[in-house]
């Protein structure tokens, strides 16, 4: 047997030659000074295998059509087994790969290793630090969410703005007419096709010119050089391991942020972008108006012109950075400007008031009537769904709601409900519904919709019971909430952008108090009942 | 002198297999990681209901004895979405009016079969398949019995449920 492996082994390398070049490439001379400071680059190629490898996986689940691409990251989120996982390495990965490059540029230039004869290296590897920003930008926008349209429009925009080439990359990207289905398509291929194509050829660019001028050794270096195996290798392997523990830890514990579904008439919205974008938002801060230009064009165009000639100004200069420490202090300086930016964007951004205790969950279905969603909970607590389905599942005596509709006259349905839930509740009481909490469950009832099922099911009863309070309470006889109720009061929509928590509890306790003139009568809810109530006010959306 | 020289070659020898542990226990480990989340993604089960019932609405003009095909609109979970599909079935009542309803796709490789009348068979143009009134095989390639929708009758109103499979029958 062992006969056999080695002659096929035989057969293999003298067809391929693959033993010469993984000799080769193991055993390549590094100089003896080379250690730890350089195992980045390998990091940042281990990530972008996993970069490519998680995309690929998540294309297979993924619908790259505006329409439907949110429910589609949805569904890899929540029900594709380790779909959250795969999804989280694919996040997570994208801001590790970032961190990583930094870090790899960051050595490359306190050891010099970007002078004559590596011009070509350097080069070849700013522009795969710009294409990992272009990965990381075109990326964004592909979970469709409010977050990822508001900023891809502020992208647009800034394209927009650029004197000449403006107009082109605005058509470019299929935004002419505004940001739609046609911008992110061009995003998609993009993001799927032209990048990891290019940089796939970069990358093999790089690594050829690596290997072709070799590590740069330390200037006074007269040491013996050494093999990249096992040591170099043994160095490589270690940091690879940290990175893909970090990245599988934040994958497995990070929630990845996921917003309510792109909604192009929220006006509200403040729009973000990724953190290591962060530095260009708060530049746009420092140059207002007509200086805005310096911030868009000038400052970020003239950055990448610097770290391209870097290799040509240090020979013309070359007294100019004499040894590491200096070289350091200048990486140092030019990080904190970069840090320094981004986490002043970071500190006074302004975030939507009241809003920090609201779940990502909850603004997807803040549209939905109040009494719908008080009907959902009423159907869950009364465990209607022991004869019900709304639209799927296991075979139940009853029928299915989402499929029949309502078949019976309201009268019917309302003495239903209240035989079943006197049967389910507490037999002694008259009745268990009242019945604005019957007509809520009618109403929800009546609305259940193959395509608002799932929606509905992610409705936490925190919500649930603040929009249960709301009922009971019949605030709508006074307030609208998204756009139906009564006038005498003001809508409810938008109240966290007006008022904080402190402020409701105290009016709904004396609402004269705060707003002299009001009719509103006090209310004293139950602890649990306000929180929950204050909770699902500030849910909705203006 | 001896000695020193042996813990010294001891020494390395342990730092040896330390090295060359790392270099193959670290690919080992990240792949075997990798395979098992990707597997989990590419094969595990996913967290869907399925098996709706659908209203294939009122049959009491349906004569017993004969099948009939009805169509109904059903359903479907389909990935991300959840959307109304067109469906059919074969439908025949017995004397005490007790329903069957079987899928209009053939067991052998899912062509739709028709009812002949004359010859009291259900035969498959594709392959020549025949299955009898209780949709057991009598001719062709097909090797097992036609699948059943699981069924329920509501004051004349018929709901189809999930397929039972017949190979479990």
């Amino acid at each position: 047997m062992r006969g056999l492996i080695s002659q096929f082994a035989a057969w293999v390398d003298d067809r391929t030659g693959l033993q010469a070049a993984v000799s080769g490439f193991l055993l390549e001379d590094i100089p003896a000074s080379a250690g730890w400071p350089q195992v980045f680059g390998s990091v940042a190629l281990f990530l972008f295998l996993i970069q490519g490898l998680t995309g690929i996986l998540l294309a297979l689940n993924y619908a790259p059509t505006a329409n439907e691409a949110y429910s589609s990251v949805m569904y890899i989120m929540r029900q594709v087994a380790g779909g959250r996982m795969i999804h989280g390495l694919h996040h997570w990965g994208a801001s590790l790969m970032v961190i990583v490059l930094l870090l790899h540029m960051t050595q490359v230039f306190i050891f010099g290793a970007f002078r004559r004869p590596r011009e070509a290296t350097w080069i070849a590897g700013v522009v795969l630090l710009l294409l990992t920003l272009a990965f990381g930008l075109t990326g964004y926008l592909l979970p469709w969410d409010n977050k990822a349209y508001w900023g891809t429009v502020v992208t647009i925009k800034i394209l927009a703005s650029l004197p000449v080439a403006g107009h082109l990359l605005t058509r470019l990207a299929g935004a002419t007419d505004g940001l739609g289905s046609l911008t992110f398509s061009r995003f998609y291929a993009l993001h799927t096709l032209v990048l990891p194509a290019a940089t796939v050829a970069l990358i093999s660019i790089h690594v050829y010119l690596v290997r072709r001028h070799g590590i740069t050794p330390d200037r006074l270096e007269t040491e013996k050089q050494q093999k990249f195996y096992p040591k170099q290798l043994f160095r490589d392997s270690c940091a690879v391991f940290v990175a893909f523990l970090c990245l599988f830890l934040a994958a497995s514990f990070l929630d990845v942020p996921l917003e309510r579904m792109a909604d192009p008439t929220d006006t509200q919205y403040i729009p973000r972008p990724e953190w290591y974008f962060l530095f260009l938002f708060q530049l746009l801060k420092v140059f207002p108006g007509r200086l805005e230009l310096i911030g868009t064009l000038v400052l970020p165009s003239s950055t990448v012109l610097v770290l391209i000639l870097l290799p040509f100004l240090h020979r013309t200069h070359v007294t100019l950075l004499k040894g590491k420490g200096q070289s350091a202090s200048v990486a140092a300086l030019a990080l904190s400007i970069w840090l320094g930016l981004t986490s002043a964007a970071g500190w006074t951004a302004p975030h939507p008031k009241g809003t920090a205790n609201v779940s990502a969950q909850a603004t997807e279905w803040a549209r939905v009537s109040p009494e719908v969603i008080a009907g959902s909970g009423y159907f869950r607590s009364l465990n209607c769904d022991s004869c019900h389905n709304l639209i799927v599942g296991t075979p139940k005596p009853g029928p299915t709601l989402g499929l029949t509709g309502i078949q019976h006259p309201r009268d019917w349905i309302l003495q239903h409900f209240n035989d079943q839930s006197q049967a389910r509740l507490d037999r002694r009481e008259p009745s268990s519904l009242s019945m604005p909490q019957r007509n809520a469950l009618l109403i929800f009832v009546a609305s259940v919709k193959p395509e608002s099922v799932q929606t509905l099911s992610t409705i936490s009863s925190e919500f649930t019971n603040g929009a249960q309070t709301f009922v009971n309470s019949a605030c709508a006889s006074c307030h609208k909430v998204n756009g139906v109720g009564g006038e005498i009061g003001p809508s409810l929509n938008g109240l966290a952008n007006r008022r904080n928590e402190g402020w409701v509890r105290a009016h709904f306790i004396a609402p004269r108090k705060l707003s002299p003139g009001s009719i509103m009568p006090p209310y004293h809810f139950a602890g649990k009942d306000e929180r929950d109530l204050i909770s699902y006010l500030f849910s909705l959306s203006q | 002198m001896k000695e020193t020289k042996v813990t010294k070659e001891e020494e390395n020898e342990s730092r040896r297999a330390l090295i060359m542990g790392t270099l193959y226990g670290i690919p080992l480990l990240i792949s075997g990681t990798l395979a098992a989340s990707v597997g989990n993604y590419l094969f595990g089960r996913q967290a869907t209901q399925k098996g709706s019932w659908a209203d294939a609405g009122d049959i009491s003009d349906i004569q017993g004895g004969e099948p009939c095909q009805v169509r109904f609109e059903r359903a479907v979970v389909d990935g991300w979405k959840i959307q109304n599909e067109q469906s059919s079935a074969w439908i025949i009542l017995d004397e005490q009016r007790r329903v069957t309803a079987f899928s209009p796709s053939c067991t052998h490789l899912g062509c739709g079969y028709h009812w002949q009348a004359e010859k009291k068979l259900f035969t498959c143009p594709c392959h020549g398949s025949a299955f009898n009134i209780r949709g057991e095989v009598v001719a062709g390639p097909a090797s097992r019995p036609l699948d059943r929708y699981s069924t329920k009758l509501e004051n004349n109103r018929l709901w189809l449920g999930p397929l039972e499979n017949s190979e479990g029958a």
